[in-house]
């Protein structure tokens, strides 16, 4: 059987979500169910003075109001950071109480402050309509600039700092800068990004009047540890009464990472109305709640040598959480971000100084690739502006810096394991035609147009994590990936996996590598995620973990089956299990052609006896059955890495850019399915550009999001994007049985800040900030006219 | 949404008769359904036109370009009449919004709303058009009044859009890259009787841009605009473009127009 890893095999998914068969959170409905709306804040900060519900309660169709009172009444608890950051004065991180319905005061636009539950959803808005809320409204911190200066907007939380986080060596890097022949600096914002997932969030709870169970059904990237929050920290009830289902996902990005307000308000209100409840986000609930992304103020600098060598780096970053701390909220600028800003190159000094600060803005979490994004940015922006102030070609001060033997040290954490920078850059250099450039900037300018190209090398630090590492860094739990793999006894086979899909395509993904491990035929294996009665339990998909740690439990698991498959094997075929094979889906006993399939081998499994021709005894101290599981904590975390090269046309009357040409070369270590890595890579490709041309959230001075709505967020589209060129290097990761490293996020890290240097490049390193708009690319365009003028 | 009634209208004339200061013409839907769904604005009946034949169609005579009110964007982009006597006005047909809102949204429904932003009423105003409602002939000069404003009575029907063919014209727009309304349009026409320039997306309504007109009536090319002044004043400002930016881009899509001509 030719392996399957590394085939191009369709997605197993596609015929259901191309004939509309796949089934939603809200596609469930349940019998009798009440329909919930949420009143939200609609001042970004403000004191609650009084909440009066007696008209809307005496609405048609009204089942129940409830407010924050009745949380607090109930002890619900509320929603949490995920991990404990320290300042470098050895404190503790200050995080605010984020009640599910706020009781006192609300600290964001859209913060919730009641709910209705009615027959109809069409009745439950008019009643909504009806809720009076009494404001005290307060001035607003809306502007992260001025965070730090403004009035506390949580008590207790001084400057609104909730951390000022250090990682790396003052010293050393002051002694790096004094040697240094120029020190380049560049002040760079990391724009707000806003996720949109293509389905909006939403819950269906169903609770159980008799067995006093609830299950949950939720728009979530990592059901059991939703579970665990709401039962740990909301106290809604004990993890054995609570089942969690993601059912199909559509898309999270980061943003369904996190436990929200409604899930725990609709999970302890079902129990209290003893009602099934549904709950689906309207897409402006979705722009105003769902975790926001990036949104940092960097100042950095690098010190280098004449000839371009990098000697030291330091990066003063300013970091935006929102009105509250969340899952990933404290981690993302921190040791997701940190580490990554230096870059793939070697760098003997560097510090990284983070301060996270609270405003009246929706709360900022993971969003695709989660600080290395802007780590990518900060670093790959400075050293084009070292190579633009050297005179030095960009690709050239990239490979004077790169290491080039591995295990490479990496300045501030991490320890990586493989990779071939020079051989990934010269190839998107060949790749790009990155030579014929100057050809193609002369026709440009023939036509008026300016030209750019921009190159960026990045390494991400993904798969994540080593339980021991993550935990000693202040994560709260272990980020282990757990499997099951479950023989029938007539030989098909389900794969039970902690990751979720919700884009990934784990069922044929994981097929894959189960066929391969096991030798039998894709189409008679299952892969099911996304239920916490289905599985013993999971950490879910983010951080180009899927793959790397569950899908890696998944092999350890099947060399379980293989294992017991071969003392099973033995006994039937009258031999030592030493003697057996494994091959192809048979156990073959060595010099002999006697061999029993898998197939036989888990029936046997399964009539552990001898009766007429079923002659299958189990061997002394084996168990019936073919089911085995296995637990896999990472040793290290992996280290995707690439070099993308991409080219802009400007339209100077107009400013409009066109993307051109864009050439990414990545090494994703083993590739398990091209199709699917392709199509990861364009999807954060156009992230990326997203970030780097179209994507603002903008919040006004009230803290009103003026970006709610697809009329004024802009999106990127197909027809912005060009054909993207791709290819691939291979440096197997040493860390994991399948050499793999994890591509969901490279896309995205990598695009920004290539697109942003190709935008600069032709703008004659005119510095613009993100998003590169029509108006200020036009803008810039002018004044360069006005500049060449005067030096002619 | 609010609960409302639906009407669906045999003819023009009951369709009028049925119309009050609370109602609203249901064509495309495009603009109305969504700013109900957002509780933007709300009436107490809904009458659909959609089932009137008479106000849907397209006719080419000599000098004329008569368009049905409810013929859709999709079936003016898509016409070989139109594409053939006036190209610009079947391109910019093909350029509004997306194609689900092209395969619904219609000729009537766009003038009627008047949104400051949209593409139609430029053409209306470049190409000499003429509104013929269920009981009157209006000049587009006169029949765009304000912001989402235009001179209908709540009871009146458009029917039908008369646009003279042009010599040569063309209508250049930049999209908001969000939307894809235009953040300015720029619609130039060259009559045997003189040049229109209809701009819209720049001010509260669209206008015709008589120092552009005048400079090319002098000489029909690009360089003819170079030294016309544009103020900024009295032009919309927003996070996608600024006033300055905006009159700058009316001079620049105004010479891209003229160019495509
Ligand atoms: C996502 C999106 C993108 C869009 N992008 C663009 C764009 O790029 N450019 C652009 O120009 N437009 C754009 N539009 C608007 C679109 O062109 C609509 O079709 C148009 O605004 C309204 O036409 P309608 O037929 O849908 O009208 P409806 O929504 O049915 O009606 C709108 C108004 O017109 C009145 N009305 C309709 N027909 C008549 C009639 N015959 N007589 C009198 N009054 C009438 C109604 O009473 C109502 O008040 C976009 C719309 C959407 C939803």
């Amino acid at each position: 059987m030719a392996s399957l890893v590394g085939s191009r095999v369709e997605r197993k998914e596609d015929k259901r979500f191309l004939t509309g068969k796949g089934r939603y959170t809200s596609d469930i409905n349940i019998a009798n169910q009440t329909y919930a709306i949420f009143i939200r804040s609609p001042h970004a900060r403000a004191k609650i003075k009084k909440i009066d519900t007696s008209k809307a309660l005496k609405s048609s169709g009204v089942v129940e109001i409830l407010t924050g009172e009745h949380i607090a009444q109930d002890k619900i608890g509320g929603l949490i950071a995920g991990w404990a950051i320290r300042s470098e004065d050895g404190s503790e991180m200050k995080c605010p109480a984020n009640p599910p319905l706020a009781k006192d005061s609300v600290n964001f636009v859209g913060d919730p402050v009641a709910v209705v539950f009615a027959e109809t959803l069409d009745e439950a808005r008019a009643a909504a309509d009806l809720v009076k809320v009494d404001y005290k409204v307060l001035k607003a911190v809306s502007n992260l600039g001025e965070a730090m200066n403004s009035e506390a907007i949580h008590d207790g939380i001084d400057k609104n700092l909730c951390y000022d986080w250090l990682l790396g060596d003052r010293q050393k890097v002051k002694e790096a800068f004094e040697k240094a022949d120029r020190i380049i600096k560049l002040d760079i914002t990391n724009n707000r990004l806003i996720p949109n997932a293509m389905e909006p969030r939403a819950c269906v709870i169903d609770y159980n009047t008799a067995s006093e169970e609830i299950t949950c059904y939720t728009t979530s990237q990592n059901p059991h540890l939703s579970r665990l929050i709401m039962s740990a920290f909301g106290g809604v009830a004990p993890e054995n009464k609570l089942r969690v289902v993601a059912p199909d996902v559509g898309g999270g990005f980061g943003s369904k990472i996190n436990l929200y307000n409604e899930e725990i308000v609709c999970s302890w209100a079902s129990k209290k109305i003893e009602r099934p409840i549904k709950w689906v986000a309207e897409r402006t609930e979705s722009f105003l709640t769902d975790t926001h992304g990036r949104d940092h103020i960097t100042h950095a600098e690098l010190a280098v040598t004449n000839d371009g060598k990098f000697l030291g780096f330091k990066n003063e970053t300013i970091a935006n959480l929102g009105a509250y701390a969340r899952v990933f909220g404290t981690v993302t600028p921190t040791y997701l971000f940190g580490p990554c800003a230096t870059g793939v190159y070697i760098m003997p000094a560097a510090y990284s100084n983070v301060k996270a600060v609270y405003t009246n803005t929706a709360p900022v979490d993971a969003y695709r690739g989660a600080g290395r994004p802007e780590a990518t940015y900060t670093i790959e922006r400075i050293v084009d502006k070292a190579a633009m102030e050297l005179g030095m070609d960009p690709i050239e001060i990239r490979m004077k810096n790169f290491p080039t033997e591995f295990p490479f040290k990496q300045t501030l954490v991490h320890q990586i394991d493989s990779g071939d920078y020079v051989a990934g850059l010269n190839k998107a250099k060949e790749m790009a035609d990155y030579d014929g450039f100057a050809a193609r900037k002369k026709e440009s300018e023939s036509k008026g147009k300016l030209r750019g190209i921009g190159v960026t090398s990045y390494f991400e630090a993904c798969g994540i994590a080593p339980s021991p590492v993550v935990m000693m860094l202040g994560c709260g739990v272990g980020l282990w990936e757990s499997a099951e793999v479950r023989f029938n006894p007539t030989g098909q086979v389900t794969v039970y996996t902690g990751s979720h899909s919700h884009g990934q395509s784990h069922q044929t993904t994981f097929a894959q590598i189960a066929a391969d491990e096991l030798g039998v035929p894709i189409e008679n294996i299952d892969v099911v995620h996304g239920d916490t009665d289905k599985g013993t339990f999971g950490m879910g998909t983010y951080g180009s973990r899927s793959l790397t740690v569950g899908g890696i439990a998944i092999v350890n698991a099947c060399k379980k089956i293989v294992n017991k498959g071969k003392r099973i094997a033995a006994k039937m075929l009258e031999a030592s299990p030493d003697e057996v094979d494994f091959k192809n889906g048979e156990f073959v006993v060595a010099k002999s052609n006697k061999k029993k399939t898998i197939g036989e081998v888990a029936f046997a499994s399964y009539l552990p006896g001898v009766r007429d021709e079923v002659k299958s005894p189990l061997p002394e101290g084996d168990e019936p059955g073919l089911i085995e599981s296995s637990f896999f904590d990472p040793a290290n975390f992996s280290f995707p890495a690439g070099s993308h090269i991409c080219e802009v046309e400007i339209d100077p009357e107009t400013g409009h850019v066109k993307l051109d040409k864009y050439t990414a070369v990545d090494d994703f270590g083993t590739i398990v399915n091209p199709l699917i890595v392709e199509g990861q890579v364009h999807g954060g490709l156009a992230q990326g550009i997203g970030q780097a041309l179209y994507e603002n959230a903008q919040y006004d001075d009230s803290g009103q999001l003026i970006t709610a709505s697809y009329m004024d967020y802009t999106m990127p589209r197909a027809d912005d994007l060009p054909d993207f060129n791709l290819g691939f290097t291979c440096t197997k990761a040493t860390t994991n049985p399948l050499g793999v490293k994890g591509c969901g996020e490279a896309g995205t890290i990598a695009a920004t800040p290539t697109v942003m240097n190709a935008v600069i490049n032709a703008l004659g390193g005119k510095e613009i900030s993100l998003p590169a708009t029509a108006e200020k690319v036009w803008k810039a365009c002018k004044e360069m006219k006005k500049s060449n003028a005067k030096a002619a | 949404m609010k609960t409302f009634n639906y009407h669906s209208a045999k003819d023009v004339k009951e369709a009028s008769k049925l119309a009050s200061s609370n109602s609203a013409f249901l064509a495309g839907g495009m603009t109305t359904i969504p700013s109900m769904k957002l509780g933007l604005a709300s009436y107490k009946d809904i009458i659909d036109i959609k089932r009137i034949k008479k106000l849907s169609g397209i006719k080419v005579s000599g000098k004329k370009v008569t368009i049905g009110a409810t013929t859709k964007h999709s079936e003016v982009a898509s016409s070989k009449d139109v594409k053939k006597a006036i190209p610009s006005l079947a391109a910019l047909a093909e350029g509004i919004g997306d194609p689900q809102v092209r395969n619904r949204g219609t000729i009537g429904g766009s003038i009627a709303n008047n949104d400051p932003a949209a593409d139609y009423p430029s053409a209306c105003i470049a190409l000499n058009a003429t509104i013929h409602t269920n009981n009157r002939s209006i000049v587009a000069e006169k029949f765009f009044t304000g912001m989402f404003e235009t001179c209908l009575k709540s009871n009146e029907v458009i029917e039908a859009i008369e646009f003279s063919i042009p010599e040569k014209s063309s209508y250049q727009k930049l999209p908001n890259p969000a939307s894809r309304y235009a953040i300015i349009g720029v619609y130039v026409a060259k009559h045997k009787t003189g040049i229109n320039v209809g701009v819209t997306g720049a001010k509260s309504c669209v206008y015709n841009d008589k120092d552009l007109a005048g400079a090319l009536t002098k000489n029909f090319s690009s360089s003819a605009i170079d030294n016309v002044k544009i103020s900024s004043s009295g032009m919309n400002s927003d996070i996608h473009a600024s006033s300055d930016y905006r009159a700058n881009m009316v001079k620049a899509f105004a010479k891209k127009a003229v160019d495509a001509c």
